[in-house]
């Protein structure tokens, strides 16, 4: 969607301010929040695209005006209520009043450190040939979902060269809805940062972007 | 919440009162609550995580898959051609790096890793994202204005240095093997990792340089 979340290429948020030996959480709440998100996302009951597609959904003066950790809670209270996990009343409360519904699994603290650093792919099996090869010039399709995707906003309509074959990735813009993981081809372009910006793109300068091959068509 | 005793002047860590809880502190234990009530989380869990994110996973980690690389050229071959089993082979991996690209800076190119949609990042070699990474002017102006971001972080390159700019817009994660620093041959695997800084294995920093040893000192 055409949200606040697509900030490639935006003027006016002023200079970049990195904090020296910043802390890895600023407050507590920050770590349960991170935990939480984790910790729901492991259930089952809804998966890391979805989780993006909520945070990018919340309207964009209060994305832009929430910071990382509060876009997270904002976004899990949401899919808490949607997915049916927990009531309306039972959020407001803090207790719970009626009985939990069944998730796949629960985040046992025993074998944690293990999962999370075996990591959870979502490389998948290839059941078709790959549409484009290393070198291939594409064009990045003009295309406007108002749903998940993962092509920036700033590539669209632009003319940019396969640099990488992925691979078979789960395809975020059906997988966020549950509507099927479709296995989609995942290819990186580069395009030429005066292809980007026009004039303003710095001599020599690259981007490029990971993109999924119904977002390319052959230029 | 009361403003009006001795407490206004003490840190917000040390008060356990629910009336002194912020809103969000307040709505954060409530959701934690409810979800622990229900069986979704269990809170040694959340716990654990916690300290897996942050105390045991950072860029350490990415430090030392960089300075193998300086020092074992069949390594540093691998870890370009494929990095997700070469980092593998020093037992790093898992959540957010299950498929890992490793681009190295020469002389001629800079590499600049950023996700301009959200805040994709390498978990297992650099840690959870700084504040910068994910807020909106480093995600805006990474991908129009690179040089410009990289003089805000007091890196200024060479004008025949082209810079090259990953946008993570998909699970691939990106990390910099920067270039190793001069004066340090004969540097032991260990003492090179202490050279490499989080930021320099996101472009918008470099290694630490050696300085120069003064001619009476011993080598």
């Amino acid at each position: 969607m055409n949200g606040a979340q697509d900030l490639g290429g935006a003027h006016g948020f002023g200079p970049v301010v990195p904090e020296p030996d910043e802390p890895v959480f600023h407050a507590a709440w920050e770590r349960r929040v991170f935990a939480l998100a984790m910790a729901m996302g492991y259930t089952g009951a809804w998966n890391l695209d979805g989780s993006r597609a909520n945070r990018e959904s919340l309207p964009p003066a209060e994305y832009l005006a929430s910071s990382y950790y509060e876009i997270w809670l904002k976004a899990l209270e949401k899919q808490v209520v949607a997915t049916g996990l927990a009531t309306p009343a039972e959020m407001e409360s803090g207790r719970s009043a009626e009985p939990a519904k069944p998730v796949a699994r629960v985040l046992a603290r025993e074998g944690l450190e293990q999962r999370f650093r075996a990591g959870f792919p979502s490389s998948r099996a290839a059941d078709a040939p790959a549409r484009f090869a290393v070198d291939d010039a594409v064009l990045a399709r003009n295309i406007h979902p108002t749903g998940h995707t993962r092509l920036p906003r700033y590539v669209r309509g632009k003319r940019g060269r396969i640099v990488r074959v992925d691979g078979v990735f789960v395809f975020p813009d059906t997988n966020a809805y549950r509507a099927g993981e479709n296995p989609t081809w995942l290819y990186t372009v580069a395009f030429t940062a005066r292809e980007l910006w026009g004039e303003s793109g710095d001599p020599g300068g690259v981007v490029t972007v990971a993109a999924f091959e119904p977002y390319l068509d052959p230029a | 919440m009361s403003h009006d005793h001795a407490q206004h002047s003490h840190d917000h860590h040390d008060h356990h009162h629910g009336s002194d809880l912020s809103p969000v502190e307040a709505r954060v234990r409530a959701l934690e609550s409810l979800l622990t009530e229900k069986g979704y989380v269990d809170p040694a869990a959340l716990d654990a995580l916690v300290e897996l994110y942050e105390t045991k996973v950072g860029p350490h980690a990415g430090a030392r898959v960089v300075a193998r690389a300086w020092t074992d050229p069949a390594f540093r071959a691998r870890l370009l051609a494929d990095a997700t089993p070469a980092i593998a082979e020093l037992g790093i991996g898992g959540r957010g790096g299950e498929h890992m690209v490793v681009v190295e800076n020469t002389p001629e190119i800079h590499n600049l890793v950023v996700c301009t949609l959200c805040s994709c990042y390498p978990w297992p070699v650099l840690g959870l994202p700084p504040v910068w990474y994910k807020a909106p002017p480093y995600r805006a102006r990474a991908v129009i204005d690179p040089r410009g971001v990289l003089a805000e972080f007091g890196v200024t390159l060479p004008e025949t240095t082209r810079i090259t700019v990953w946008d993570s817009t998909a699970e691939t994660r990106y990390m910099v093997l920067p270039m190793r620093p001069a004066g340090t041959d004969g540097f032991s695997e260990e003492a090179l990792a202490a050279l490499v800084t989080r930021d320099s294995m996101i472009g918008t920093g470099l290694p630490e340089a050696i300085p120069a040893a003064p001619a009476e000192m011993p080598v």
